[in-house]
């Protein structure tokens, strides 16, 4: 059956508006899954686009190629897999965490952890410090009167 | 130091006068200007001649001098009451900027370049920003941009003097929050635009272009955080001066990335490695210069105010802690492509998906410590007298998720935990303003004399609240439909039934249309006759897809026509999309909020304060 939509996508010549009705699967769950992997996947020749979304020619190559292979039963995984053997890394919308990728998916928590850190220290800091300034007027108003002395 | 103020004033005139000249070639057409015939055509509406002129790098270009400009006369204008050396230092940063952006603009982008032989009509702006949404979308950004170039001339000339007290804290917080309002009106309008006009409703697609917005975004809702501690309390100083840098810095890392094309992005704008080596130079020159008078001076920034461990002044740096790390986490994903491949020889991609799972943790724990934060008392107070106060929006949000969960029945924990977060800010934000009446009577007449500044707070808070519902609504419970339709064919998508009367194809002012008269009905009755639209524009040779969206407060019906089918029929999609209006809801809510708060009496007293006295520089809070 893909073999006849590969075929009518041949003849058709026009670009058309991402998902079309002809790539639909038949069986909704095969169908949502081939959405999920959809969405993860780049579109090469767009500009930070998912195939899910992209209207180009290559996009849809790529979505049938995905339905293809969830159709003779691979898992997600191997799907995936699959693209990348063929197109690189490149192709994943979200890197895997492995190699240098790791410090990508780790800035976050650790700068959290860097960010607590300083900021607990900076609290305790405030916490002990004794109040200082002028009792009766306030800490603007000390401000205020030094910049009118001044001028 | 009196030159500053004229020269400023001199500065915003001349930049208006030729901004006017370039507005002028635009509406009557002129060709013999090579960024007219580039950008417009002579059948082009009127609306889209005049926005055409910052559709484009050259003119945009010219629009950001001349906000950059209007900034610095403002502070000339209005800002008499500053001390005349603050006064003086900011109007000469602010010239600084304004210079390099001119010299940028003479070397690499002039908008007056002429052709010798004018054409006889122009190639047409690109069709996709021929669209109110979009016509006021970069104005709006810009005007937030530049205005966080305010912050840091502030921000500078406080480390030339050397000194930062509550009185600078009231001038920069009404800058910061001026810029936060119109990033988020710049960014909402954006996000609009690609909701109704791309064709299948996304909202946010994690593009580096829209992460150079954001970035600044959330580090201008940092800075406007941080600069009440400053005001209020004279803590927080040397953070919240670093913060005003770094903000304007992301600005100009944004005017990067949409200029050179070093990341791949929809929006690319001008690829030219010239401009972006440029952009870059002017932002290490400030960054750099800037970074470096701070490590210089921050040292004789003296805290004063004594705070403890739980106060309003700790859950302030947990907003902050947590809002700079979510832009850090942006800010490395957008550039990851490019430091992989430049240091570890390694191509990859960082999209939608990374970003999901990477950022969303982070506004979860916000959403989660904001209502407790905004309850606490400043100086010293008690969690658990805040929760207890805040008890019934922690019962009514627990409920309101469970619900969600019970109804949806097996799908992502994606839904009830935003309601959850939804339900606690915004009910947060209620007992927040309800508990500021203090008890006996009258407490409905005390509630509208609060100062406005409390209400803005919670209108924002219960905004992000509004926001963060119609994301998780949409993302978890949006159904979709895509068939091919015949005229006169029918079909159902969650409870609602589409028929499709007729094709028909019409000629407008410049370019071609197919419509689709599709009856939408429930339960038989019917509720609207849509017209989703297809547009081919020739002069550009483009399609474009108008979808025709039903809205209604609960959920938006979304209809798209695509292209005709072998065999007869249309393609057709259909959407439906639950509370998807809460989230420029949401995003008006927030820009209303800060509105309400930029006009509370102590701003304006501020800005009035030329007129009194010494003692009255403070005013009662």
């Amino acid at each position: 059956m893909i073999r006849t939509f590969l075929l009518i996508l041949s003849l058709l010549a026009t670009p058309a508006l991402a998902v079309q009705p002809d790539e639909v699967l038949e069986d909704p769950i095969l169908e949502k899954r081939a959405r999920d992997i959809s969405s993860g996947l780049r579109c090469l020749v767009c500009r930070n686009e998912n195939i899910d979304d992209s209207n180009a020619n290559l996009a849809r190559d790529l979505r049938l190629l995905v339905r293809e292979r969830l159709v003779a039963g691979d898992s997600n995984d191997e799907v995936v897999d699959f693209i990348v053997a063929r197109y690189g890394e490149y192709v994943l919308l979200r890197p895997r965490a492995d190699g240098s990728a790791l410090v990508l998916w780790l800035a976050g928590p650790l700068m959290l952890l860097l960010g607590i850190g300083v900021a607990v220290r900076y609290v305790r800091r405030r916490d002990r410090a004794v109040p200082e300034g002028n009792a009766t007027l306030s800490e603007a108003e000390v401000a205020r009167l030094n910049e009118i002395m001044k001028e | 130091m009196a030159v500053g103020p004229v020269a400023a004033s001199a500065q915003f005139l001349l930049t208006a006068t030729s901004f006017a000249a370039l507005t002028y070639a635009f509406v009557v057409s002129d060709f013999s200007l090579r960024l007219v015939t580039l950008n417009s055509h002579s059948a082009k509406p009127m609306l889209y001649k005049i926005t055409g002129v910052w559709g484009n790098h050259e003119g945009s270009m010219l629009l950001w001098v001349l906000i950059v400009a209007l900034f610095g006369a403002a502070v000339a204008w209005f800002g008499s009451a500053l001390p005349p050396s603050l006064r003086a230092r900011v109007l000469a940063v602010q010239g600084m900027i304004g210079v390099a952006f001119f010299a940028f603009i003479l070397f690499t982008s002039n908008p007056f370049l002429r052709l010798a032989i004018p054409p006889l009509d122009g190639q047409d702006l690109n069709p996709l920003l021929q669209d109110p949404g979009l016509a006021f979308h970069p104005p709006f950004l810009y005007l937030g941009y530049v205005g966080l170039s305010m912050t840091f001339s502030f921000a500078i000339a406080a480390l030339i003097e050397g000194r930062v007290d509550a009185a600078w804290g009231r001038w920069v917080r009404p800058y910061t929050l001026a810029a936060w309002i119109f990033l988020t009106i710049g960014i909402a309008l954006g996000s609009w635009w690609a909701y109704y006009e791309l064709g299948w409703g996304g909202f946010w697609f994690w593009d580096p272009v829209e992460n150079a917005s954001f970035m600044p975004w959330l580090i201008a809702a940092a800075l406007l955080h941080s600069a009440i501690v400053v005001e209020k309390r004279e803590s927080l100083k040397s953070w919240t001066i670093l913060l005003a840098i770094i903000a304007f810095g992301f600005s100009m890392i944004g005017a990067f990335i949409t200029r050179s094309g070093v990341l791949t992005s929809v929006h690319a704008f001008a690829n030219d490695p010239e401009r972006g080596m440029f952009l870059l130079g002017i932002t290490a020159l400030f960054m750099m210069g800037g970074l470096t008078l701070f490590a210089a001076r921050a040292g004789a920034m003296q805290a004063r105010g004594v705070f403890a461990l739980s106060s309003r002044e700790s859950m302030l740096v947990i907003n902050n802690v947590l809002l700079g790390v979510a832009a850090f986490v942006v800010f490395v994903g957008t550039i990851w492509p490019l430091v992989s491949e430049l240091f570890f020889d390694r191509k990859l991609s960082v999209g939608a998906p990374f970003f999901n799972m990477a950022f969303t943790p982070f506004m979860i724990l916000l959403g989660l410590v904001l209502p407790v934060g905004a309850m606490m008392p400043w100086k010293r107070g008690q969690i658990g007298r805040a929760m207890r106060q805040l008890a019934p929006a922690m019962v009514l949000a627990v409920a309101v998720a469970t619900l969600a969960w019970a109804l949806q029945s097996g799908r992502s924990a994606l839904g009830p935990v935003g309601l959850l977060l939804a339900t606690w800010l915004v009910a947060g934000a209620v007992i927040d303003l309800w508990t500021r009446t203090g008890r006996g009577n009258n407490r409905l007449q005390r509630l509208t004399r609060l100062p406005r500044a409390d209400w803005g707070k919670a209108v924002a808070h219960a905004g992000f609240g509004v926001t963060i519902a119609g994301v998780a609504a949409m993302l978890a419970w949006q159904t979709e439909d895509i068939r091919v339709l015949k005229v006169g064919e029918r079909f159902e998508l969650s409870g609602y039934t589409f028929a499709l009367n007729d094709v028909r194809i019409e000629q407008g002012p410049n370019y071609r249309s197919t419509f689709g008269d599709v009856q939408l009905s429930r339960g038989g009755d019917p509720i609207a006759m849509m017209q989703p639209e297809k547009r081919y524009y020739p002069v550009a040779d483009m399609p474009t897809t108008e979808a025709a969206i039903n809205n209604g407060f609960w959920r938006d019906v979304y209809v798209v026509i695509g292209d005709p089918q072998q065999g007869g029929g249309w393609a057709v999609r259909t959407y439906y999309k639950p509370l998807a209006n809460w989230i420029w809801g949401g995003a008006i809510l927030m820009a209303l909020g800060g509105a309400i708060s930029l006009s509370d009496r102590r701003y304006r007293v501020a800005a009035g304060a030329r007129r009194r006295t010494v003692t009255q520089g403070v005013p009662a809070e």
